[in-house]
């Protein structure tokens, strides 16, 4: 058994210096396929936090009458966030509402001068509601217009911007399918390319198949010195796979971090190295070794 | 238990046994028909006949290549066709093959084509490296242990591909047009090379339709046309 072994290493690397051309082109497509699929990955990672991102800026405000008192407004935002559809209530005081208008107009000198001239701090206290779903939303103002808390609402800012709402929950969760699609037929795709290129590498060696089994060869003594040679193919293709990949997260996140605010794709690759090079060790094991037994089969049959 | 191991109650002297065998190809195309003869150990006989008779199908069924449609083939008393994927290994390491076309394996050198079949086996380096040598210097081929089949002439090709069907020292050889590809020198030489392979003991099947080389050999001659067996002669002649 250990000396069956020896040979079928033996055999595959004397095939290897043998076919140099053919495994270095084994190594490249796979190569191609397995950073095409974890690029793929990344790339879905990338437009989930995108679009989450883009979800955690959407909210309403509540706005309460200037005179209404502080426990008042805390006590709506208890039972708000008592509400099942509410994700997050954050209480924004008149005071805070003020810093947040200047640091906002800070240039704008006819508004800041405005605001001068009255004196006193016109802004009411109000509440960011952040909802699960959009379609919550609207759920929410309703309940907040039928609440006892009612006279003290001044003004809800959902029905101004409902329409801006749906629409960008509707792009995000279009985004979101769109990418997975695309991601799905790219990768199968990369699978068939690398799948038949190596399949047509081994219909070289059809004739040398039928002719070891004329000589009495048995089917695992054939096929073994392939399905090594695959692995050495696949485990060359990661590791280079893996150091294209370090290379090129490491020159797309400045560009990307400004797309996505802070959203490092180095960092991402570090943090995520072991389950990357293991998708990528799978598919280029897989890709090494399938192809190669599914066409040794064929021309077993002698 | 193996097929291998299970022998019927065959003639100890008989080593081939075809016993109303009859193949057909898809479209109806009849290779052999109705065909029985028996070998026994040690035996040179020819397989005469024109292309198409049906020789290198009787050979492929031998060597398990093909099964017959009816009829059963024996080989040392094992039914070849009843064999499975996995025995067939085994029955193909006691029979050695020769082919017009040399079958080697093109990767190879000629020391590795010959070793490979020892690999088979299960030999060790050490023994592979007292055997291969051996076997090349029977084959006159001592100096191009290294070269790749496509660096040979013809002749030599066919002469690795006897070393390789001699060194497991089988104990029957088909040798199927050997020399259907070289001229009349290397012609003569392969032809020594399978009467010295018989005398070291193995039987031998050569399929030829050279009349030289029969009329010559002075064996038993078995001729085929269009897949039946004419004639079964003990010291046969080429007869058209």
């Amino acid at each position: 058994m250990l000396t069956s072994l020896k040979k079928i290493i033996k055999f595959s690397f004397e095939n290897i210096s043998r076919n140099k051309g053919l495994f270095l082109t084994t190594i490249f497509i796979i190569v191609i396929a397995t950073s095409l699929i974890s690029g793929l990955f990344v790339l879905r990672h990338l437009t989930n936090s995108l679009v989450d991102s883009l979800k955690d800026k959407v909210d309403i405000s509540v706005y309460f009458t200037l005179n209404a008192p502080e426990e008042e407004i805390m006590r709506v935002k208890e039972q708000l966030s008592q509400v099942p559809e509410v994700k997050e209530v954050k209480y924004i005081s008149k005071e805070e509402a003020l810093t947040i208008f200047k640091e906002r107009h800070k240039n704008d000198p006819v508004i800041m001068e405005s605001l001068e001239e009255i004196g006193d701090n016109p802004l009411a206290a109000h509440l960011n509601v952040k909802a699960w779903q959009a379609s919550q939303y609207e759920q929410i103002s309703n309940f907040l217009e039928s609440s006892p808390f009612s006279d003290i609402i001044d003004k809800i800012d959902y029905y101004q911007n409902k329409t801006i709402i749906e629409r960008l929950f509707s792009i995000s969760a279009a985004v979101q399918k769109v990418s997975f699609i695309f991601i799905i037929v790219s990768a199968i795709l990369a699978v068939l390319v690398a799948f038949n290129t190596v399949r047509l590498g081994i219909l070289d060696f059809k004739k040398e198949i039928s002719i070891m089994r004329l000589v009495g060869a048995s089917n695992w003594f054939i096929r073994g010195p392939f399905v090594v040679q695959g692995a050495i193919s696949g485990m060359l293709a990661v590791v280079i796979s893996l150091i294209i990949f370090a290379v090129g997260c490491w020159f797309l996140t400045p560009k990307i971090e400004i797309l996505s605010s802070g959203f490092s794709l180095f960092n991402y690759f570090k943090s995520h190295l072991g389950s990357i090079a293991l998708i990528q060790l799978v598919c280029g094991l897989c890709l090494g070794i399938i192809p190669s037994l599914f066409a040794i089969r064929k021309y077993l049959k002698v | 238990m193996s097929l291998l191991k299970q022998k019927s109650k065959l003639n100890n002297e008989t080593v081939v046994s075809f016993q109303n065998v009859t193949k057909v190809y898809p479209r109806n195309v009849e290779a052999l028909s109705n065909v029985s003869f028996k070998i026994k150990k040690g035996e040179f006989v020819c397989l005469a006949g024109r292309s198409g008779s049906g020789k290198t199908t009787l050979l492929k069924l031998l060597m398990g290549e093909e099964k017959p449609t009816s009829g059963r083939i024996f080989f040392d008393g094992i039914e070849v066709q009843r064999l499975n994927s996995k025995d067939l290994p085994l029955l193909r390491r006691r029979i050695g093959a020769i082919f017009q076309d040399y079958k080697l394996l093109s990767s190879k050198t000629v020391y590795e084509n010959i070793a490979y079949v020892l690999e088979v086996i299960g030999f060790s380096k050490k023994e592979i490296d007292q055997e291969v040598p051996q076997v090349l210097e029977i084959v006159g081929l001592s100096d191009c242990a290294d070269h790749f089949p496509e660096e040979l002439s013809g002749g030599e090709r066919q002469r690795v591909a006897i070393a390789r069907a001699l060194i497991t020292r089988p104990e029957l050889v088909c040798a199927d047009e050997p020399t259907g590809n070289l001229d009349p020198y290397h012609t003569r030489d392969i032809i020594q090379l399978l009467l010295k392979i018989r005398e070291l003991g193995a039987t031998v099947i050569l399929s030829t339709h050279d009349k030289e080389i029969i009329n010559s050999l002075q064996k038993r001659v078995i001729t085929l046309d269009k897949g039946k067996i004419i004639r079964d002669e003990q010291r046969g002649r080429f007869i058209c």
